[in-house]
């Protein structure tokens, strides 16, 4: 024997109503004069005759199927609940699937964005900001007094308008989990974010969804995944740019071209230059690193240096000081002149020092590899997984900032 | 099989279950309880309810590599719609319960309680109860009207008036139900189940869904 759905009359404004559940509908609201009426009995009851003045159209029409995880469900009922907290009221609508085999499910719709729900038959571990369920955990988002503003269709309970639930709503996303709370009994239901493009694909309906604006709750992140694989790349363009170094210092020349001892004498001698003999700088453009080394104990010196180029006469000079008191500083000094060109050269050393006599060590290499070079390598390699990171931080940021529990 | 007559109308009762105890009429809708040597005829059923459970006398289904058929049930009704508790016999010879609560499924047994249970009004929604090393927490309690009974059924189960059950469930799809019609209360313990767990055959078909 075939069950066939039975239509009924309105007993407010007699008009026609269908109804889609079966048995299974507690209460239906007439089309015509949006009564909800008692299907419960063979005498059908008005219950409430509500409703505002402005009719609200469901998105998807009530009587609409589509096929979600390989089986099909009708859209049968249609709730609009509203939120009212210190930023305003804010309402989202609410569509009651039916499969006569597999029961109900739910799909919730607010700015756009949709969730695909189901009640759950097993509980959640809840503990107080958190809930786990199924091995995932989930951070209360939420939690408000929803009211029934308008209603359409058919339910397998009792709905009433201006009836007052409250709702908790935990994230994972892209699920969420919901605590509806009546007063007698806890209700949990999972939700799974869905596109309306997904909702408008599932139903086959005409035209496109409403775009969706803002970001929900249970909204998965676009940059999930992005900044785990930026950093990836990253830690292998660090592992490649750290070959190169290892390389760089291997193949560097680092030859020393000339060391030579003095000794300075305190009085008239420190002021006379003293020029070195000659070395030579060979190979292509290069570095030059001279170094100083002293026996300077609590005591001060400074070196005019000028590198002289033999063959032009052109001359680089600099200046180095070296100030040793107890054993806080070094007694040595060292820079690096870069792209001196190939050829012969000497230096000319004018030492100054505060009192006392001393020996320094001027020793001159060649071609010293420098990490200038690899600290900005290193720093231009950080933006984008930073970039990754931060952007990331950002949507979530923006998720949280509609959280009461942010 | 046992086959015996109605003694209200005559007409053929059948008794897929040798351990049923009470059964209706498919004809008359006598409510018939076996004794030793006959059946008797203790009562009637009023008019079922409109009901649209996809289950049926005669569904087949397996669970956990038994297969079982239904072959009774008991019909509550609640403010919040009804639900059928069918009875269904395992094809080792054991029964146990089916329940489709609006198209939720629940499977379970009577168990021996591992605790005394506490009276009905000791009980309330969030009470939990450590039984084998699981929580167990009381989510709802439902004050139901019995409206029928169809079927064979493993006691004598007719001429009810308002019943009280407390549901249970734990964090891993475990279900319980204190049924507190009765004094002691006894315990049924099952699984929450989904409909394709079970794979039905032989259920009930509806207009425009196939």
């Amino acid at each position: 024997m075939v069950i066939k759905p039975k239509p009924l009359n309105c007993p407010n404004c007699g008009g026609p109503v269908e109804l889609r559940g079966f048995a299974h509908t507690l209460n239906v609201v007439c089309p015509q004069c949006l009564s909800v009426l008692d299907t419960s009995t063979p005498e059908v009851q008005v219950l409430q005759t509500f409703q505002s003045q402005t009719r609200i159209q469901p998105l998807i029409p009530l009587g609409t199927r589509a096929t979600f995880s390989g089986t099909s469900f009708e859209a049968i009922g249609f709730q609009v609940r509203e939120v009212e907290d210190e930023d305003g009221a804010y309402a989202w609508r609410e569509y009651l699937l039916f499969n006569p085999y597999k029961g109900f499910r739910y799909l919730s719709e607010y700015n756009g964005h949709w969730n695909y729900i189901r009640v759950l038959n097993t509980l959640p571990e809840a503990s107080g900001r958190s809930a786990a369920y199924q091995g995932r955990s989930y951070k209360l988002f939420d939690s408000s007094t929803a009211k029934t503003f308008y209603v359409l269709g058919e339910f397998p309970w009792q709905v009433r308008v201006g009836e007052t639930v409250q709702v908790s709503d935990f994230v994972a996303p892209p699920l969420a989990l919901s605590a509806e709370n009546t007063g007698n009994e806890v209700t949990w239901s999972q939700g799974e974010y869905w596109t309306g493009k997904q909702i408008w694909e599932a139903f086959r309906l005409p035209g496109t969804p409403p775009s969706a604006s803002g970001i929900f709750m249970n909204q998965p992140s676009p940059h999930i995944g992005k900044p785990t694989s930026a950093w990836r790349t990253f830690l292998w363009l660090a592992a490649a740019l750290g070959v190169i170094l290892i390389l760089f210092t291997l193949i560097a020349q680092n030859r020393e071209v000339f060391r030579q001892r003095y000794t300075v004498t305190a009085g008239a001698a420190s002021a006379a230059p003293i020029v070195t003999p000659e070395f030579s700088a060979a190979g292509r453009p290069n570095n030059l690193q001279i170094t100083t080394s002293t026996d300077l104990t609590n005591n001060w010196a400074y070196f005019s240096y000028a590198l002289v180029n033999k063959s032009t006469g052109q001359a680089r000079n600099f200046g180095r000081e070296i100030s040793r008191y107890g054993s806080s500083n070094s007694p040595n000094d060292r820079v690096v002149i870069p792209d001196v060109p190939p050829g012969q050269y000497y230096l000319r050393i004018e030492p100054e020092v505060q009192s006392g006599s001393f020996s320094y060590d001027v020793s001159v290499r060649r071609g010293v590899p420098t990490y200038g070079w690899f600290i900005l390598a290193a720093v231009l390699l950080l933006i984008p997984p930073l970039g990754a990171s931060l952007a990331a931080a950002g949507f979530e940021r923006n998720r949280w900032r509609e959280s009461s529990h942010a | 099989m046992l086959q015996s007559n109605c003694p209200n109308c005559g007409a053929p009762v059948q008794f897929r279950w040798s351990s049923a105890v009470q059964t209706t009429c498919e004809f008359c809708h006598s409510i018939l309880v076996r004794t030793d040597v006959d059946l008797q005829h203790v009562g009637q059923v009023a008019d079922l309810p409109a009901d649209s459970s996809p289950i049926q006398i005669g569904t087949e289904g397996a669970y956990g590599g038994k297969s079982f058929v239904a072959i009774g049930r008991i019909i509550y009704e609640y403010e919040q719609g009804g639900w059928n508790e069918w009875h269904i016999l395992y094809n080792d010879g054991t029964s146990g319960w089916l329940s489709d609560a609006q198209l939720e499924y629940d499977l379970s047994w009577l168990v021996q309680p591992p605790e005394a249970l506490p009276p009905a009004d000791q009980i309330q929604p969030g009470r939990d109860f450590f039984w084998s090393g699981k929580r167990y927490q009381v989510t709802t309690l439902t004050r139901a009207h019995y409206k029928g009974v169809q079927g064979e059924l493993p006691f004598q189960y007719w001429g009810r008036a308002e019943v009280l059950f407390a549901d249970l469930r734990t964090t891993d799809g475990d279900f319980a139900t204190i049924d507190y019609t009765e004094s002691p209360p006894p315990l049924f313990m099952g699984r929450a189940v989904d409909f394709d767990d079970l794979h039905f055959k032989n259920l009930r078909e509806f207009e425009g869904w196939s």
